[in-house]
């Protein structure tokens, strides 16, 4: 018997949403990768914490907004956001201007738990340092 | 590449699935059902509306274990389950289901 | 664990190096290619971020003398490798960043 060997797995992002294509391909990627049930992470740093600002509306500019995908991160097993605390900071955000995202504990009755946890650099620094597998966007 | 309906054109992909998902109609789902051989029932609708309701609310076509797993939820162990959707949608859930649905093709799916 | 980073992009454009060294952890290796070896020049704008960086920094030779930097003017402190370094950089850390 092959024993299955879990990774972790991280998708690091530091691009805007709309600007290039890189944020959206990186979703793209981690909804893909999500079916190998591996140890998988997001990190949101530099301008990469603009993805997950509330109330995006792309309608003017004729792009696809997929914001409302991250929501369903969730349900693909993707619970871990971690996010940049002085990304966010250097940008005049707050963690409040970000989407409320949640996923749902299967063993715990279905309760809502938050995916996105605010880290610091050295933080993030570490965590990155934890990584068997890291994929820019 | 393009369906008829009631005099109307509507424009697919190389493989079926519609250019522009607002076109959708039942009537057009209809179609594209008989072109994948399935035989509408209300378990068939069942599905088909509820990916029009994920895609709606979350801009993806979900992949089929997150199918599986969100009707299971919704509609209980039965209906949530391989089994049930390939006996439904025998050439993948996510692909027929998808198409008869008006969403593009599931994220992943090859 | 350690990580190789590999930074492609001038810092005087795009502010890769200066994230990538900010995130990089001792025992890591940050290597700049491409377009990311105008970073190795000595006194320019982001020498003191590559002094300060706590990861071993490196610069691909190849990608110096295609753009006319003189192995000379690379700041101190940076290490000069050809291809077979990089391999070995990849080979020596059990993961690879490429900052895009």
């Amino acid at each position: 018997m092959q024993e299955e060997t879990i990774k972790k797995f991280m998708y690091m992002n530091r691009k805007a949403p709309y600007g290039t294509i890189y944020a959206l391909e990186a979703l793209e990627v981690v909804l893909i990768g999500a079916a190998f049930d591996q140890d998988v992470s997001l990190a949101f740093l530099d301008d990469g914490v603009f993805q997950l600002v509330e109330g995006q509306d792309t309608d003017g500019i004729g792009v696809k907004n997929f914001s409302p995908a991250f929501r369903a991160l969730g349900d693909y097993d993707v619970t871990k956001l971690f996010v940049e605390k002085e990304s966010l900071e250097e940008r005049g955000l707050s963690p409040d201007d970000l989407m409320e995202l949640v996923w749902e504990d299967e063993d715990d009755d279905w309760a809502e738990k938050p995916s996105i946890r605010i880290v610091t650099r050295d933080e993030l620094k570490s965590i990155l340092g934890d990584q068997d597998v890291i994929l820019s966007f | 590449m393009a369906y008829e309906l009631n005099g109307q054109t509507i424009e697919h992909d190389e493989e079926g699935y519609l250019t522009d998902l607002g076109q959708w109609t039942e009537d057009l789902a209809a179609i594209l059902a008989k072109d994948e051989g399935i035989e509408m029932t209300d378990e068939h609708w069942e599905v088909v509306n509820f990916l029009r309701e994920y895609y709606d609310e979350y801009q993806i076509a979900p992949a089929i274990r997150v199918l599986v797993k969100a009707l299971k939820k919704t509609m209980g162990k039965e209906k949530g389950s391989n089994k049930y959707l390939y006996t439904l949608f025998p050439y993948g859930p996510a692909k027929q289901a998808c198409k008869i649905a008006g969403l593009p093709k599931p994220t992943g799916c090859i | 664990m350690s990580i190789l980073h590999t930074v492609n992009k001038s810092p005087f454009q795009k502010d890769d190096l200066k994230s990538c060294l900010a995130h990089a952890n001792e025992g890591d290796a940050v290597l700049m290619i491409e377009d990311g070896v105008y970073g190795a020049i000595a006194g320019t704008a982001a020498s003191q971020d590559i002094s300060n960086a706590k990861a071993g920094v490196y610069v691909l030779g190849a990608d110096l003398a295609a753009r006319g930097i003189a192995q000379d003017k690379v700041a101190e402190g940076i290490s000069v490798v050809g291809y077979d370094g990089f391999v070995d950089l990849a080979t020596e850390h059990s993961a690879v960043n490429s900052w895009l």
